[in-house]
C-alpha cells in the first residue's frame, strides 16, 4: 500500500469514527459537517461522499447544503491566508486591483489555495475598518490602505521569513 | 366537491386541489413558473401570486381551495406583486432569447409577455454575458445556468420522478446555481441522462442537443427493454427526429430511460442493411429481393425436416414471430424453433408453469405503487430495466419496505432497507433459508396454503436441511439478515416479489423460480393486488416471441406440441401435418449443428454469436453449418457469418405488437418507410414461404396475423388490432368483451388442478465453481447505456457514456494480483481468454467479478459456461470460474 493510500485510510477512519457519534438522522447534516472541518480544516471530497451514505441522502444533497454556508470549505486551507476585503469602500477604493494582483503572483483564484498549499486567497464583506480602506487581512494581522505593489511586498515578506 | 369563485365566476375543484389547479383545470390562466403537474408544489418563483378575500396575497400553487374561498387573480396588487417577483426572476437570466434554443416554447417568455415587462426595464435587468460556464458533458443535453431561473423543477423532478437526487441548489444569494456533487460535469455525476430534468425545465437552462423540430408524431412502443414504455416518435421526412413518453401509458406514465428516450439514433443509421447480401467468395455483395428470396427458397426445400432451425427475433413483433415459427412448423416441417428467452427466462416459462400453471409474470407494473414490501432478487433493476427501477425507489421513497438480494452493490442498495449480498449461485439455499424462518417463526399463511395450495408437506420436509448455519456458509449472507429479510417478507403484506436474470441464468435457474415460487405462496402473496411474483422479461417483445410459440415444444399460447388435440387444430388451420417431437433448444441446435446435425439456419433479429455462452462453440457451428441466413436491420457479429442476409425494417417502420413484462400486448405503428429497400420482417418470412410453395401465408397487414393469432390461441382469442388501441391488453384475454387479466391466478391457479403446486427443492452449487487455477467467479450482467451490442452502439451518445468494456474486482482480489484501476487484463475461462480493463471497486464482493456483453471488441460470452438448466436448458451466464491476469 502507498503512502498516499495509507493517509487516505487514516482519514476515513477518522471521518467514520466522528460519524459514529451520531444517529444518522438528515437533520444531523449540519453539524456532522462542522465537526468533520473542525477535523481536517476542510471538508475532503470523499467524506462528504460518506456522510451522504450515512444519512442515506443523496450527494448533490449535501453539496448543496455545504456550499450555502460561508463557513465550509472544500480545499484545504493554505499555511498563509490573505483575505482581502471586498466591501463597499474598500471596493471603490481599488480593492479589485488587489485581489487581481494577488491571484497573478500565486496563480489562483478567489477561494483557493496554491497546489503546495502555502497560501489562500479569500474574500469577504466589510470587516469594520472602512476608514483604512482598501483593508487586506494576512494571517490574522489587518493592513490598511493596501495597494497592489504593498501586497507584493508583503507576500514577499512573508515568503522570505519561511525561506530562513 | 368544494366550489370557488375565481374572479367571480365559480369553480368547481378537486378535493385536495390547489388554487392554482383548480384555475388551470378550469380553463383560467395564472401565471406560474415553479408548478410542474408531475411535482409537489414548491412556492418559489411566486409569479402565481392571487388575492384570497379574507387572506390577502397567497401563492395559488400552494394554497389548497376551501369551499366558497373567492379568489381574485388579477387585483392592482396582485399584479403589482407579481411584477417585482418577475423581475427579480429576470435579473439573474440571460436574455438574449434569440439564440436560446427554447425560443417560443419557453415559459418564462410566457409568463413575461403575460404581466407584461417593459422593454426598457428588462433590458436594466437581465443578464448581458454569461456568468458561469455551460455543462455540455452530456452528450444528450445542455445545461446552461445563465438561463436557469432557480425553479427548481429540475431538482424535484430529479428527487421525486427519477428518484436519486443527482442535483440540487448549490451556494447561496447571486451565486445560486443548480450543481451536481462537486459542481463537477453532469456525466461525472450519478446522472443517469434519462432526460426527465430536460423535458420538464420552463427555460432555456436544459434543453436537448441536436433538437430538431418533429412535424407529426406517431404513437409506438420502445425498442429496447421488456418494461415496454409507449413512446410518440417525432418524425420529420423520413426520419425519427425525437422521441417523447406517452403520458397517459399505464406502463410508463410518460417517462423513460436514456436509451428510450435518446437512443433512437440506430434507426436512421448509415449503417442500416439497405440490400439484400448474398455471400460470394467469401465478400456480400448487393443482390434483387427476388434473387435472394429466390435463393433462399431453393435451399430451404433441401433441408426441410430437423436439419433446419430457426430462430426467432425478441425485438421482432408478435405477428412476425408467429410466422417464424408457422414456417419452421408447417413450411420446414420441424420444431425447431427457439428465441433468445432460452438464455435468460426459460426458467421463469418453466418454473412458473409448473407452480402456478401460466409462466408469464402475476401482476402489473402498476402494482409496484401499491406493495408494502417489494423483495428484489437478482436484478439490477435501474439499469437494466430503468423505469420500472425509477417505480422501486419512488416506492421505498413512500414508505415501502424494500429488500434487494444481489451479488453485487447494486443501485437499489442506496434505496434498500435490507441488503442481501449473497454469492453468485447461492438463491435456492438462500430463499429456502428464508422460507424456513417464516415457517418456524409460524408467519407463514395455513389459510392460503390449505385452500389454494398442494404439495406443502412435501416442501416443509426439504427445508430441513436450511439450517441457517448452512445457508450462512453457501451464501455468506449473515443470518440475522436473512431472518431480517424473511420477518419483513412475511409480515409487510401485500409483498411483491420482482426477479430477473440473476434468478435464471444458472444452471439450476428453474429451481430458483420455484424457490421464488414457493416463497410466495408460503406467505399467501399471489393473486392479489400488489402481491406476486415479477420476473422482468429483457428484450422488447421476449414475452411475445415465447407466446407466439417461438419454442420448441408449444404452439402460440404455450399449447403443447405433444397434445393431439392441440395438433390436429393447427394441423386444420395451416392444412399441413405437423410434427409431435418437441424441437431443440437454443444452444442445442449449436451443439447439433457442430455434429452435422442441424444444416441450415434461418436466424431473425438476433447476435447470437455474442450473446450465446461458449461463443467460439456457436462459431464454429456457424462456420459448420451449410447454408444460414440472417435476417437484420445492422450488420451484426451474426451476420458476417451468413450466406445470405436480409435487411428487415425496423420497428419504427411497420405495424405490429410488442408485449411486455407485464403481459401487456400494446401495438406499434409505422412512423416511417423502411429505410433503403428493408423490407418488414413479416412480409419476408411470407415471401420466402410462398416462393416454397406454400399456401397459407397471403397476409396484405399483420393485423390479419393478428386475426389469425386469436382464432388459434384461446388465451389471445379476444385480441385484435382494433381493440389493441390504447393502452393494449395484458392477456390472457378470451373473448372479444374480455378486458384482459391484470393480475393472474386472483381465484385458482392454471394449474391442472387448480392448486398452486409447492416444489421442494435443494441446494445445488453451480456447475463451475472456483478452484486453485480459475480462482475468481465471473458473473455477468447489463449496462443502462447498452442493450446487447448492434444497436446501442450505433448511437453516439450511448457509446460516449459507456465506450468500453471493464471487468470489476475487489481491491482486496486486485491488490493481491497486482492490478490497478484501469490496467489493461487479460481475463481466462476454462473456454477461452479475452482482453479488457481493470475497474477497481468496491461494489464486487471479494472473489467476484463482473462484466457486461456488450461489445464486439470484448466478447465475453466466449468465456461463458454453456452449462444449461435441465428443465429450462437455460445456461449459465451468471456464475463462471476465471483467472485474471496483468496483460
Ligand atoms: S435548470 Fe431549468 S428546471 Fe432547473 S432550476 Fe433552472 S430553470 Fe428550473
Ligand atoms: S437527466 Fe435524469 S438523472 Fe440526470 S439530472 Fe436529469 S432527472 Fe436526474
Ligand atoms: S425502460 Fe425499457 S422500455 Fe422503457 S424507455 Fe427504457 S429501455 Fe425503453
Ligand atoms: S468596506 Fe472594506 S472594511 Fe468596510
Ligand atoms: S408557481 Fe407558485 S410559486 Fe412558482
Amino acid at each position: 500500500m502507498s503512502q498516499m493510500e495509507l493517509i487516505e485510510e487514516k482519514m476515513e477512519e477518522r471521518v467514520d469514527r466522528i460519524l459514529s457519534c451520531f444517529s444518522g438522522r438528515r437533520e444531523e447534516l449540519i453539524v456532522i459537517l462542522q465537526r468533520i472541518q473542525d477535523e481536517f480544516g476542510y471538508l475532503p471530497e470523499f467524506a462528504l461522499i460518506r456522510v451522504a451514505k450515512f444519512l442515506g441522502v443523496p450527494e448533490a444533497h449535501v453539496y448543496g447544503v455545504a456550499s450555502f454556508y460561508a463557513q465550509f470549505r472544500f480545499k484545504p486551507m493554505g499555511k498563509n491566508v490573505i483575505t482581502v476585503c471586498r466591501g463597499t469602500a474598500c471596493h471603490v477604493r481599488g480593492s479589485p486591483m488587489v485581489i487581481e494582483e494577488v491571484k497573478n503572483r500565486l496563480g489562483i483564484e478567489e477561494g483557493d489555495t496554491t497546489p503546495d498549499l502555502r497560501w489562500t486567497l479569500e474574500t469577504v464583506a466589510c470587516i469594520g475598518m472602512c476608514a483604512l480602506a482598501p483593508c487586506v487581512i494576512v494571517n490574522g494581522k489587518v493592513h490598511g490602505k493596501v495597494t497592489p505593489r504593498r501586497i507584493a511586498e508583503i507576500i514577499k515578506a512573508v515568503e522570505g521569513v519561511e525561506k530562513k | 366537491m368544494p366550489a370557488v369563485y375565481i374572479n367571480g365566476s365559480k369553480v368547481e375543484a378537486k378535493d385536495g386541489a390547489t388554487i392554482l389547479q383548480a384555475a388551470l383545470d378550469a380553463g383560467i390562466y395564472i401565471p406560474h413558473l415553479c408548478h410542474h403537474p408531475d411535482l409537489e408544489p414548491a412556492g418559489i418563483c411566486r409569479l402565481c401570486l392571487v388575492e384570497v378575500e379574507g387572506r390577502g396575497i397567497v401563492a395559488s400553487c400552494q394554497a389548497q381551495v376551501e369551499d366558497g374561498m373567492a379568489v381574485w387573480t388579477e387585483t392592482p396588487m396582485v399584479q403589482k406583486a407579481r411584477q417585482i417577483s418577475l423581475e427579480l426572476l429576470l435579473t439573474n437570466h440571460l436574455g438574449d432569447c434569440l439564440s436560446c434554443p427554447k425560443d417560443n416554447e419557453c415559459k418564462l417568455q410566457e409568463v413575461a409577455s403575460y404581466i407584461g415587462i417593459n422593454e426598457e426595464r428588462f433590458k436594466q435587468l437581465r443578464m448581458l454575458a454569461p456568468q458561469f460556464p455551460l455543462d455540455e458533458s452530456n452528450p444528450f443535453f445542455l445545461r446552461d445556468p445563465n438561463r436557469c431561473v432557480l425553479c427548481g423543477i429540475c431538482v424535484r423532478t430529479c428527487d421525486e420522478i427519477q428518484g436519486i437526487g443527482a442535483i440540487n441548489y448549490a451556494f447561496r444569494g447571486f451565486a445560486t446555481t443548480i450543481a451536481t456533487f462537486g459542481n463537477k460535469p453532469i456525466v461525472e455525476s450519478n446522472c443517469e441522462s434519462c432526460g426527465e430534468c430536460v423535458v420538464r425545465c420552463p427555460t432555456g437552462a436544459l434543453v436537448p442537443k441536436n433538437y430538431r423540430k418533429p412535424a407529426k408524431e406517431v404513437k409506438s412502443i420502445c425498442p429496447y427493454c421488456g418494461v415496454g414504455c409507449s413512446i410518440y416518435l417525432g418524425v420529420r421526412g423520413n426520419e425519427v427526429v425525437f422521441v417523447r413518453g406517452d403520458k397517459d401509458s399505464p406502463v410508463n406514465e410518460g417517462q423513460l430511460c436514456v436509451k428510450g428516450r435518446f437512443g433512437f439514433g440506430f434507426i436512421n443509421s448509415p449503417e442500416r442493411l439497405r440490400k439484400p447480401l448474398v455471400k460470394r467468395n467469401g465478400e456480400f455483395v448487393e443482390v434483387t429481393w427476388d434473387e435472394a428470396l429466390d435463393l433462399v427458397a431453393s435451399k430451404f426445400s433441401q433441408y426441410k425436416g430437423d436439419q433446419f432451425a430457426a430462430v426467432a427475433s425478441a425485438r421482432c413483433t408478435n405477428e412476425e414471430n408467429y410466422l417464424v415459427q408457422k414456417f419452421a412448423r408447417a413450411v420446414m416441417q420441424t420444431n425447431n424453433v427457439d428465441n433468445c428467452a432460452r438464455l435468460c427466462h426459460a426458467p421463469t416459462v418453466a418454473g412458473l408453469n409448473i407452480a402456478y400453471g401460466t409462466g408469464g409474470g402475476t401482476n402489473p407494473i402498476s402494482d409496484i405503487d401499491g406493495a408494502s414490501c417489494i423483495f428484489v432478487i437478482g436484478s439490477n433493476t435501474t439499469v437494466a430495466h430503468p423505469v420500472v427501477g425509477t417505480r422501486i425507489r419512488r416506492a421505498a421513497r413512500r414508505g415501502a419496505t424494500l429488500i434487494v438480494a444481489d451479488p453485487r452493490r447494486i443501485e437499489l442498495f442506496n434505496h434498500a432497507h435490507v441488503c442481501l449480498q449473497q454469492r453468485p449461485g447461492s438463491d435456492v439455499a438462500l430463499l429456502m433459508g428464508m422460507a424456513r424462518v417464516i415457517y418456524e417463526q409460524g408467519l407463514h399463511d395455513e389459510e392460503f396454503i390449505r385452500e389454494r395450495c398442494e404439495n406443502f408437506e412435501a416442501f416443509v420436509e426439504s427445508l430441513e436441511q436450511f439450517e441457517l448455519d448452512f445457508v450462512e456458509e453457501v451464501t455468506n449472507v449473515p443470518k440475522e439478515k436473512i431472518i431480517q429479510a424473511a420477518t419483513l417478507y412475511a409480515t409487510r403484506k401485500p409483498s411483491l416479489i420482482i426477479y430477473s436474470l440473476g434468478i435464471t441464468e444458472h444452471s439450476h435457474g428453474a429451481e430458483n423460480v420455484l424457490a421464488l415460487a414457493n416463497l410466495a405462496m408460503l406467505t399467501g402473496n399471489v393473486g392479489k393486488p400488489s402481491a406476486g411474483v415479477m420476473p422482468l422479461r429483457g428484450q422488447n417483445n421476449v414475452q411475445g416471441a415465447c407466446d407466439m410459440g417461438c419454442i420448441p415444444a408449444s404452439f402460440p399460447g404455450y399449447q403443447p406440441v405433444k397434445d393431439g388435440a392441440v395438433r390436429r387444430k393447427f394441423e386444420k388451420a395451416w392444412g399441413c401435418r405437423l410434427s409431435e417431437k418437441p424441437g431443440l433448444t437454443l444452444v442445442e441446435m449449436f451443439q447439433e449443428a457442430l455434429k452435422g446435425n442441424v444444416r441450415a439456419f434461418y436466424i431473425v433479429g438476433m447476435d447470437l454469436a455474442y450473446s450465446m455462452p461458449n461463443a467460439r462453440m456457436v462459431w464454429e457451428a456457424l462456420e459448420r453449418a451449410e447454408f444460414v441466413v440472417v435476417q437484420e436491420i445492422l450488420m451484426t457479429g451474426t451476420a458476417k457469418f451468413a450466406h445470405v442476409i436480409l435487411p428487415g425494417a425496423s420497428f419504427a417502420e411497420k405495424d405490429g405488437t410488442f408485449t411486455n413484462l407485464e403481459r401487456r400486448v400494446q401495438l406499434i405503428r409505422k412512423a416511417i418507410e423502411p429505410i433503403g429497400d428493408a423490407r418488414p420482417d413479416w412480409w419476408i418470412t411470407c415471401e420466402i414461404a410462398k416462393r416454397m410453395g406454400a399456401t397459407g401465408f397471403d397476409y396484405s397487414h399483420p393485423s390479419e396475423v393478428m386475426d389469425e393469432i386469436a382464432r388459434l390461441t384461446p388465451s389471445f382469442a379476444g385480441m385484435s388490432f382494433a381493440r389493441l388501441e390504447g393502452a393494449g391488453i395484458q392477456w390472457p384475454c378470451t373473448s372479444p368483451d374480455h378486458p384482459g387479466t391484470p393480475i393472474l391466478h386472483i381465484e385458482a391457479f392454471n394449474t391442472p388442478t387448480g392448486k398452486g403446486h409447492f416444489s421442494p427443492l435443494q441446494y445445488k452449487p453451480p456447475a463451475e465453481m472456483p478452484d486453485d487455477e480459475y480462482p475468481l467467479i465471473l458473473t455477468t450482467g447489463r449496462s443502462l447505456y447498452h442493450f446487447h451490442l448492434s444497436m446501442t452502439r450505433r448511437v453516439e451518445g450511448l457509446l460516449a457514456l459507456h465506450p468500453e468494456e471493464r471487468i470489476w474486482l475487489n481491491p482486496k482480489d486486485a491488490s493481491k494480483l497486482g492490478i490497478a484501476d484501469g490496467d489493461k487484463v487479460k481475463v481466462i475461462s476454462r473456454r477461452g481468454e479475452v482482453f479488457t480493463r481493470a475497474k477497481v471497486t468496491e461494489d464486487v464482493a471479494p472473489g467476484t467479478a463482473f462484466m457486461t456483453f456488450h461489445f464486439y471488441e470484448t466478447p465475453t460470452n466466449i468465456l461463458v459456461n454453456e452449462a444449461l438448466c435441465p428443465i429450462a436448458k437455460t445456461p449459465e451466464f451468471k456464475v463462471t470460474a476465471i483467472r485474471v491476469e496483468r496483460a
